[in-house]
């Protein structure tokens, strides 16, 4: 599952648009070199296209929808919205570097319990939010909750199911504050 | 939990994760870990990009393209238009009108004009921008009403579909009278996984094609036309698909990123922007609706009249089946003895439209609850004794003359929706985010103003109107390489998000008792599934699932027959049946495990699953045309700054007809989610068209309902087993996004004194009329 180690894609064959660039990303911990990249990709094409992993998901590309979410140097970002040459130097941490040892998350496995996954288009781009949200915040009420997600669009569940996920999480961690992921 | 009384499933107790349980999703670990391929995800070395050019106009001839800059781009491995096409140069989902590239003339706004691949998606955009059309723009033909007798812009004509239904005697009257004129925007289905696929060109010629679509059959024919080929060298594989609700139920890119493959001979992925995607698919129909109704002192229908008129678009889709919907259920779940109701389903400049959750009864819905408010109002009743006492039963008869044979619980869904606790008041120091306004801080509490409003809907399920509708399931039962037995389902159904890749696996769990149910890819190596849309999945293809199972179970008991030397002549199940993993004799001492019986080999059996045939309308509109129905109603609590016209929607209530829950959780989740789209387009949600041309095509402009948006959800499942559907289960999905709408729109008027015609509402409707 937790994908450290997945393997660059070549790069294309043939043409590129111009300017390219060769730099190196820190990704999920590790070194990765992008070599031969047009400056103008985002950090959400990069990972997905050259990296190989497409875990934050591409649904508007306009900073609206949030199912592209990760970190970038511990804030929760937009991928879609950082251009990838600007994030050298940072560390980027996405939904396929949250797990530990192949372990879901806490939050992976209450979405699961608590039948938050429909399609699942947004559902990453969501994990990673609420990791944040009770990282940051431990004991959020609903609003804060609601509010935390708003930028995060789903269309097939509502959200009812994905509140209830967030709730049971909050309260196993307040219950056992060790065990959190 | 509601006992089965359909008599078709052999429960097998004890088997986990089978029916009526809370079973896991089989794709819901790689959903959460990102894991999980969607179409947008695919790959595959020395891969092209593919993009289109679309026109820019809502109505224009096509004076000349010129591609020759494109093609000269480095990076550009093919440009290709209309006269690149091989074989038959239109497509559609139920009549061939709409052209793979237009070449002549352009009848909408994002019309496909001509396609590209490249190296990269970036190039692929720039050569896109380098090809040249030359445009001579007409007037955009955009006001469905007068495209009815307008000069045809299309050589198919003006008028998809006109459907006149008269039932009873239609020149009754009644004693009240109530008349109203209702409007419904343009909704869009808003899916988050934007159109995707990849093509793979294959050595016979042929092509391998991985898609996010809802019927990968009638794609693959649509695709096998166009290109000129036999279907069996176009094999569709069902790419992971990021939500449907309609959408994909036409082909969009389907035909485009095929021949894109076949000319370059390389693999070719396409992925729409959600810019691109607003102008890339069918979206649910604009409706101009007027309704009169008749009622006798004591509130007892005697007629409903109704002219519907909505707006196809430029190309024709499904019109014609949704016109037909809106039309049969302009009535609503109610007893109403006379009746004539015209529809018309049009060709206009605007973008096409075609299927979305509610297909037809949402707009028709909004005007029957409008009416029947209005109707309680001058009556001096109550709007829920109203619904009560003219609420449909089992035995009586539709608009269609079409008599319920079925489960028809619609007091029952009225009941425990009102049943309802409604929300708590407003409490002192109450977060700003409870306001309508939220962190606008527009509004004060005391200026604010609740209402509470209530709707009901009739839903048919499955494909209607003769349509031979069907699904077609494979399940195979061997050993694994550890000697337990493992079954294999294969089925051509297109999981969207809705779960039958559970339902399946639970099934197949209960009917032969085994844990281990894998799923193979959904592809065209298999019969057609239909389509995963109409609510039929766990009805059409849920029943191919059992039937199969059934089919290798006969197997099993035909082995075991041999091996206990007990004689079966017909029926071997009054003689056999499974438990526990093992199958046992009935009235006798054999046992063997399904282990044992499978040593001697595999057992494989494929099965189609019709439902019972339905009948043309006649051309009064009357006819037994659909199969079942389900049924819902809504009780919607708002808050209303009425200065500003912003609505908080605090909560809806639900009662719903869903036969019976097969997997409790999953039905939870489907409720909410669809009174989410029902919320949605009740306040937010309208594709703004103007002169044909869309005005927001972005999540930026485009508004869905967010986490802050949404009310919160109670329920009540009715669970009365539908005779003859497999396990006696409804479809769950369409019903709470039709009622919903209206609900929350009467709860509006109930706060505001506003007559409120139009939905989506607007501020300015509430603040400035």
């Amino acid at each position: 599952m937790s994908d450290h180690s997945s393997p660059s894609r070549p790069p294309p064959s043939a043409a590129q648009p111009s300017v390219t660039e060769t730099y190196e990303l820190s990704v999920n911990g590790r070194a990765r070199s992008v070599p031969d990249a047009w400056i103008g990709e985002s950090l959400l094409y990069v990972l997905r296209e050259r990296l190989g992993l497409p875990g934050a998901k591409n649904a508007c590309e306009q900073g609206e929808c949030g199912s592209c979410s990760l970190y970038v140097d511990g804030v929760l970002l937009n991928s879609c919205c950082v251009l990838a040459a600007d994030a050298v130097d940072a560390d980027i941490r996405t939904v396929e570097g949250l797990g530990d040892g192949g372990h879901l998350t806490d939050v992976q496995q209450a979405f699961l319990d608590a039948g938050a996954v429909q399609c699942g288009f947004c559902i990453p781009g969501l994990i990673v939010t609420v990791h944040d949200l009770l990282d940051r915040v431990p004991d959020p009420d609903e609003l804060q909750v609601r509010e935390a997600i708003s930028g995060n669009l789903c269309r097939c569940t509502g959200y009812g199911r994905i509140l209830q996920a967030v709730e049971d999480v909050k309260l196993a961690r307040l219950a056992d504050p060790e065990g959190s992921s | 939990m509601s006992a089965d009384t359909t008599g078709t499933t052999t429960r097998t107790p004890g088997v986990r994760d089978g029916l009526d349980t809370d079973a896991a999703r089989p794709d819901g670990t790689p959903k959460v870990t990102g894991a999980f391929a969607f179409s947008s995800d695919l790959y595959a070395q020395q891969m092209l990009w593919g993009r289109t050019l679309r026109s820019p106009h809502a109505a224009a001839r096509i004076v000349s393209i010129d591609t020759s800059a494109a093609e000269a781009m480095p990076g550009v491995a093919a440009v290709l238009t209309a006269p690149d096409v091989p074989g038959k140069a239109t497509y559609g989902l139920e009549h061939a009108d709409q052209p793979v590239f237009a070449s002549d003339v352009v009848r909408y706004q994002g019309e496909a004009v001509a396609v590209v691949a490249a190296e990269h998606p970036e190039l692929a955009l720039r050569a896109v921008r380098a090809i040249e059309v030359v445009y001579a723009v007409t007037a955009p033909l955009t006001d469905p009403e007068a495209a009815i007798d307008a000069p045809p812009i299309h050589p198919d004509g003006n008028v998809f579909r006109h459907l006149p239904l008269r039932h009873g005697d239609i020149h009754a009257t009644g004693e009240v009278v109530v008349e109203g004129t209702y409007e419904m925007g343009m909704q869009d289905q808003a899916f988050l996984g934007p159109e995707s696929g990849l093509a793979i060109p294959s050595e016979d010629g042929g092509v391998e094609l991985y898609m996010s679509t809802q019927w990968l059959h009638v794609d693959r024919d649509q695709v096998a036309a166009c290109l000129a080929l036999p279907a069996e060298q176009v094999r569709m594989t069902l790419a992971g698909v990021g939500g449907a609700f309609g959408a994909r139920e036409d082909v969009s890119l389907q035909v485009h990123v095929s021949l894109l493959a076949l000319r370059t001979n390389r693999p070719v992925k396409m992925l729409y922007s959600r810019e691109e995607s607003f102008h890339g698919h069918v979206h649910r129909h604009p409706a101009k609706m007027w309704f009169r109704h008749h009622a006798d002192r004591d509130g007892t229908l005697v007629k409903v009249e109704a002219r519907l008129v909505l707006d196809g678009g430029a190309y024709a889709s499904s019109s014609t089946a949704v016109i037909a919907n809106a039309v049969c259920f302009a009535g609503g779940p109610y007893r109403v003895p006379n009746a004539e109701i015209h529809g018309y389903a049009v060709r206009t400049n605007n973008p096409p439209c075609g299927a979305m959750r509610g297909f037809g009864v949402v707009q028709a819905c909004f005007g029957h609850e409008a009416q029947m408010d209005r109707l309680a109002e001058a009556l001096g009743m109550d709007p829920v004794e109203l619904r009560l006492h003219n609420a449909l039963r089992p035995g009586d008869e539709l608009l269609t003359g079409q008599v319920i044979t079925g489960t028809a619980p619609v007091r029952e869904v009225i009941e425990a929706a009102v049943a309802h606790d409604l929300p708590p008041l407003p409490v002192d120091g109450e977060s700003v985010m409870a306001l309508p306004g939220g962190a606008g801080l527009t509004a004060e509490r005391r200026d604010v103003r609740r209402g509470t409003g209530i709707a009901v809907s009739i839903k048919n399920l499955m494909f209607s109107e003769g349509f031979d509708d069907y699904s077609t399931a494979g399940v195979k039962l061997e050993l694994d390489p550890r000697g337990r037995p493992i079954a294999t389902v294969h089925c051509a159904c297109a999981e969207v998000g809705q779960g039958f890749v559970t339902l399946a696996q639970q099934i197949t769990r209960t009917a032969l008792g085994v844990e281990q149910v894998l799923l193979r890819n959904a592809d065209t190596q298999i019969g057609s599934a239909g389509s995963t849309s109409a609510s039929r999945q766990t009805w059409m293809s849920g029943g191919a699932v059992q039937l199969a199972c059934e089919a290798v179970q006969e197997r099993l008991f035909e082995r075991a027959s041999v091996r206990s030397g007990v004689a079966v002549e017909a029926g071997r199940r009054r003689h056999f049946r499974m438990r526990d993993g093992e199958v046992v004799e009935v009235d006798g001492t054999f046992a063997m495990s399904v282990a044992e019986l499978l040593a001697e080999g595999p057992i494989e059996e494929i099965r189609e699953h019709h439902h019972p045939a339905t009948e043309p309308l006649d051309e009064d509109g009357q006819g037994n045309a659909h199969v079942s129905f389900a049924f819902a109603a809504h009780r919607a609590t708002v808050d209303v700054d009425p200065e500003l016209g912003l609505v908080k929607v605090l909560q809806v209530a639900t009662g719903q007809d869903i036969g019976r829950a097969l997997n409790p959780r999953a039905v939870v989740g489907q409720i909410e989610g669809w009174i989410a789209q029902g919320v949605g387009l009740a306040v937010m949600e309208e594709i703004l068209v103007q002169d044909g041309l869309i005005k927001n095509p972005s999540f930026t402009d485009y508004l869905i309902p967010t986490a802050l948006d949404m009310p919160s959800v109670v329920q009540t499942v009715i669970e009365q087993p539908e005779p003859g559907a497999p396990f006696g289960a409804k479809g769950v999905g369409e019903p709470p996004t039709i009622s919903s709408t209206p609900a929350v729109v009467a709860a509006i008027r109930a706060a505001t004194g506003r007559e409120l015609p139009r939905v989506p509402v607007r501020p300015q409707d509430i603040a400035l009329t």
